[in-house]
């Protein structure tokens, strides 16, 4: 406990403060308990309402927590039925619904089910308890392919990554060691495709993928992506500061420029490799446009795109669309958890200057 | 475009190894299906047993989103691709791509019986070609949440009751309940249209091409925005997209913040299956206007696509899923209406559901279905339908915005139409 | 960890480094042959095969669709219309007014874009920066709040569109809380200075942590010795942070301010969940029109699309060379001084 005091009450001090705060600790303080509400409240919200009902996704006001509605078994009737919070008159209980008629509901003690009582409608509020829809979970297993669309998910991520750090990595060490002619052209070309977002070019690069014949295939949703500017600056950035006397020494020692690729400068950018694989899983994890217009069969279905499937013409089912949203959402997590400690060590080792 | 198309492939044909593309097996049949509600489930039963009484033919039902359907299908026709049967709405817009059934049925003359009325809602204007039959028929009209009326002690409008009617009723409940408004209808020209109509628009010119706004339609506009302006109408469904995109206000009555909804039959299954006990609601046909109180007609039609290499495997998957005790079934699962014309004679659908709003409601539809008037019930079957919905939706709502002045809106929507039809001018 | 992070690399590099070893024979007479050069080229020729192929041939395509009408999907079929399309889109007797233009939504959309990227890039730096700062202190936990501002970024942006549109729809989570304070709700996506607050509120809210790192790295290579020194001399923090650390900041600000600004003009993902172009047009962006007009709307016109879209292009080609002509002046600048 006195860690965690330690840990939140550790201040600057110094001279400007008062009471040992320092204003630059105010903000500090402030402005990490303001980031943890915003960053973390509405991922928290999504996850809470992944549990829902229907029924009570579209209610307003809206309850933090999932509720469901409580029942009771009552002498005289099949099924349990749902209990209420009555205040009228009468004063406050809690009583099972029959029925309701219009504005009357019928109600009855579930100590005492012989005698009706008629409640208006109005004075009545659902019992409810905390409880889970896990339904909205199971069931999209059971009447949707989820395995098979997490193999295409999981095939797509891996392979577009891998050839996505073999590539861009071939890529920025042509940049960043070589000197030739219409280098700087081919900079240029990198950083224009930095500037076209798919929906500009998506009918012409649909006639494209369509004639080559990767429609409905699975590398036609890996090759196009794989070739990303944001990847070759940022190894470029780390190779520029590996020192070029290794390349040097290496040549001496009658090093093809295939191994000096391979053995000394690949492993050297291992920090940016890493940053970079998370952000292609990442990306390729979460992509959905490029997936939706390439593949129209189920049996390659990503998952982004099989999740679509719950948003009919005139009916859209929140509920499952939100579960599997919380599912697709853990796997990038986890990634990013294992990796995490790379990106400062591999964004600072590019010393971007 | 074929020899572009091979040419193409030949010259890249390298980049081809190691695909993992899957090939389609003689006997396979896709469908390309969406679904609003349990429509997907039924089907994948039907086939089911299609398929243990054909073991030759194995179907494939793809369920995708509705967008699917709407923006990357007509984009796949066009390459001479898709799938061998698809459910869609744009009948009309895509019918260059539907395969001609005829030579491949064992009796064609079945389907001109039974779905002979809509066929021209999927067909080439003057082609007498059978291209598929629609799955379910639907109509525009309105739903009321009685209970909001009971408990605010307003009558709900009778029979023959106007737009003016329904909206000032609505507006005394919202008034005494404390809704978020009267009344809401969906973002779409296609929900408006049975209204337009009813104050005596035509959106069909002479000469086939679409006509300016007429009177009709401008009355109706300037009563939305009215109602916009006076808070009767629900803001957001209109004001909070732009473009032609859709949005529907089920949720909002679903949530009993809005005693009236005008929408159409299609949600019947949603709104039982979200409201369950929570209330009573009614379905209350088409408000009336000057000249009638029309609704306006459509469904999903299920189309074999021109470009299929099984077509008699189509044809006979077809034939089976046009069956009078198939669609009888369909119908009384999905909760839908049928178009089937043996099955609407014969009547005596038994609705699987226990809620009891349900039968009264689809009811008052195949009652309001006699309403449709000439002008409407010529739309589903115009080529340039589509395009004139999207006009309205878009220029209406940015006049409900506040943007422009409704003036300016009806002038744009001409020009909106009359630039589409330019450009499609050649083709 | 370790251990198993290094039999997994091994069991993944063993059959890599066969396959490298492998081609190596064939590369070195490539290399003989045509010497760096040809090195160069081949290392590059994967890479640039699929910009090519993926990138650069639909963008001409989309020059040839830019001069075409009709409502052909495939050029071939098209009609050849020279600069009709661009005319069309330009044609406006009062360019402060889009009531007076052919495509009014065009002008709307572009200036709706430009009012977006300025407020939006401005706020994102400030807020990047200041999030930099502080996560460059001491903290215990430094990776964790790390993982807290850098969480929105892991989410595809169809996700925090949603998200968002819960918290801020009429019946929303935020106006419930409002009510619960006692505060009147605000239609927050009805209304529309408060919708486009949202879209660029939303747009920071996922991109933050991406642009916070990147200025950390930069902060993290700043040496320690000259912020001691400035101690010693009992600078205020102020000056130091004027003084010391934005200058060394430079140029990964630089860095961060070119891609943020790419990305803004570009945006249209997590806008587009969020309020669909609305109220009216007042979120309607520019690449939002290019999809509905050339895809999604039920009145296409790709040949237009494709003329807007080049026009779009040519406006982020400007920004970014007026970026690095800035940036290199104040490289020299600094070097002078």
């Amino acid at each position: 406990m006195s860690r965690v005091t330690a840990f939140l009450t550790r201040r600057r001090g110094g001279p400007g403060s008062i009471l040992g705060w320092h204003w630059t600790d105010i903000v500090t303080f402030g402005w990490l308990a303001a980031g943890l509400i915003v960053m973390f409240g509405p991922a928290l919200w999504l996850i809470l309402s992944s549990f829902k009902t229907p029924a009570q996704l579209v209610e307003f006001p809206p309850s933090f927590l999932p509720f469901e509605a409580r029942t009771a078994v009552v002498e005289g009737f099949d099924e349990p039925l749902p209990l209420y919070v009555v205040t009228d008159e009468q004063g406050p209980r809690t009583l099972a619904e029959v029925r309701r008629v219009g504005t009357v509901a019928q109600m009855v003690d579930p100590a005492n089910p012989a005698e009706v009582q008629r409640v208006d409608i109005a004075d009545r509020v659902p019992d409810r308890q905390f409880g889970l829809a896990l339904e909205n979970y199971t069931e999209p297993f059971v009447h949707f392919d989820f395995l098979l669309y997490l193999r295409n998910s999981v095939f797509v991520t891996l392979v577009a990554t891998a050839i996505t750090l073999l590539t861009n990595s071939m890529a920025a060490f042509a940049l960043s060691k070589y000197q030739f002619r219409g280098r700087n052209a081919v900079m240029l070309t990198v950083l224009a495709t930095l500037m076209i977002p798919l929906s500009v070019i998506l009918v012409p690069l649909y006639s494209i993928i369509s004639a080559v014949g990767l429609f409905n295939s699975l590398w036609g949703v890996i090759l196009p992506t794989v070739a990303t500017p944001t990847g070759i600056f940022l190894l470029r950035q780390y190779m520029l500061t590996i020192p070029d006397e290794l390349l040097e020494a290496a040549r001496m020692d009658h090093a093809s420029e295939w191994q000096i690729y391979w053995r000394i400068v690949l492993p050297l950018t291992a920090p940016a490799l890493a940053v970079l694989a998370i952000f292609s899983v990442v990306w390729r994890w979460n992509d959905f446009l490029w997936p939706l217009v390439v593949l129209s069969r189920r049996e390659v279905y990503t998952l982004q795109v099989g999740l679509n499937t719950y948003a009919g013409e005139l009916n859209v089912q929140w509920q499952y669309i939100l579960s599997m949203t919380v599912v697709t959402m853990i796997p990038v997590v986890i990634v990013f958890i294992f990796l995490q400690r790379f990106i400062t060590t591999g964004i600072a080792g590019t010393g971007l200057k | 475009m074929t020899t572009r198309n091979l040419r193409a492939k030949g010259a890249l044909a390298a980049l081809a190894l190691g695909l993992m593309s899957t090939t389609a097996l003689a006997g396979d049949v896709r469908i390309m299906w969406y679904s609003d509600g349990v429509e997907g489930e039924v089907i994948q039963d039907l086939l089911n047993r299609f398929m243990e009484a054909n073991p030759g033919i194995n179907v494939i039902l793809d369920n995708v989103a509705y967008k699917v359907v709407q923006e990357q299908l007509p984009i796949q026709l066009e390459a001479g691709e898709g799938p061998d049967i698809a459910r869609v709405t744009n009948l009309k817009l895509l019918a260059s791509h539907w395969l001609d059934l005829t030579p491949h049925l064992a009796d064609p003359e079945y389907f001109n019986t039974n779905f002979g009325a809509y066929a021209d809602w999927m067909r080439e204007d003057g082609s007498s070609a059978i291209n598929g039959f629609m799955t379910q028929l639907t109509l525009t009209g309105g739903f009321a949440n009685q209970t909001l009326f009971e408990q605010a002690g307003v009558e709900m409008p009778g029979e023959g009751a106007t737009w003016d009617d329904w909206v000032n009723a609505a507006a005394a409940v919202q008034a005494s309940q404390g809704t978020a408004a009267a009344f809401a209808i969906d973002r779409s020209g296609h929900r408006i249209s049975g209204p337009n109509v009813s104050y005596g628009a035509n959106y069909i010119g002479a000469d086939g091409k679409p006509a300016p706004v007429d009177a009709g339609t401008k009355e109706f506009a300037q009563k939305l925005v009215q109602w916009v302006a006076d808070g009767k109408m629900l803001k957001d469904t209109w004001v909070a997209a732009s473009g032609s995109t859709y949005r529907a206000a089920a949720d909002d009555f679903v949530n009993a913040q809005i005693p009236f909804y005008y929408s159409g039959s299609w949600q019947i299954a949603q709104l039982s299956s979200k409201i369950g006990d929570a209330f009573d609601w009614v379905a209350t046909g088409s408000p009336c206007g000057t000249a009638g109180c029309s609704g306006l007609a459509g469904g999903a039609g299920l189309v074999a696509v021109k470009y299929t290499q099984n077509a008699a495997e189509v044809a006979k998957v077809m034939e089976f899923l046009a069956q009078e005790d198939v669609v009888r079934e369909f119908s009384e699962r999905t909760l839908f209406l049928p178009a089937h014309k043996g099955v609407v004679e014969k009547g005596g659908l038994v609705w699987q559901t226990e809620d009891k709003n349900v039968g009264p409601a689809l009811d008052v539809f195949i009652a309001a279905s006699t309403q449709i008037a000439p002008n409407a019930a010529s739309l589903p079957s115009w080529t340039w339908a589509t395009v004139y919905y999207g006009a309205l939706a878009n220029r209406i709502s940015q006049a409900m915005a506040g943007e422009m002045s409704l003036d300016d809106a009806f002038a744009r929507i001409d020009t909106d139409v009359a630039e589409a039809v330019a450009a499609a001018g050649g083709n | 960890m370790p251990r198993v992070s290094e039999i997994a690399g091994a069991v993944v590099t063993a059959p890599l480094a066969w396959a490298a070893q492998a081609i190596d024979p064939a590369l070195r007479f490539w290399q003989r042959l045509t010497g760096q050069g040809g090195m160069a080229a081949f290392f590059l020729l994967p890479n640039m095969t699929v910009f090519g192929l993926f990138v650069i041939l639909p963008l001409i395509f989309n020059f040839a669709y830019s001069m075409t009408s009709g409502t052909a999907l495939f050029l071939a079929d098209r009609e050849f219309v020279g600069l009709a399309q661009f005319q069309r889109l330009l044609d406006c007797s009062d360019f402060t007014d889009p009531a007076t233009c052919q495509e009014d939504q065009f002008l709307i959309a572009v200036r709706n874009t430009a009012l977006f990227v300025v407020l939006q890039v401005t706020l994102l730096i400030v807020t990047a920066t200041i999030t930099a700062l502080i996560l460059n202190r001491e903290l215990r936990g430094r990776s964790f709040w790390r993982a807290v501002f850098f969480f929105p970024v892991l989410l595809s942006p169809v996700v925090v569109g949603l998200i968002w549109r819960w918290i801020l729809q009429r019946d929303g989570l935020l106006n419930a809380g409002m009510a619960g304070v006692g505060l009147e709700p605000i239609n927050w996506l009805i209304e529309r200075n408060w919708a486009f607050a949202a879209a660029i509120g939303v747009t920071i809210w996922a991109h933050l942590g991406f642009y916070t790192l990147i200025l950390l790295a930069g902060l993290q290579a700043i040496p320690k010795d000259l912020y001691e020194a400035a101690e010693m001399d009992g600078t205020r923090p102020g000056r130091v942070f004027w003084r010391i650390t934005l200058p060394l900041l430079m140029p990964n600000l630089l860095v961060v301010i070119v891609l943020a600004l790419i990305r803004a003009v570009q945006v249209f993902d997590e806008a587009f969940v969020l309020t669909g172009g609305g109220p009216g047009t007042a979120t309607l962006f520019l690449t939002q029109y290019i999809y509905e007009v050339g895809f999604a709307s039920l009145l296409k016109n790709p040949g237009l699309a494709a003329a807007a879209s080049i026009l779009m292009g040519g406006v982020l080609v400007v920004l970014t060379l007026l970026q690095l002509a800035i940036g290199k002046r104040n490289e020299k600048r600094a070097k002078l001084k």
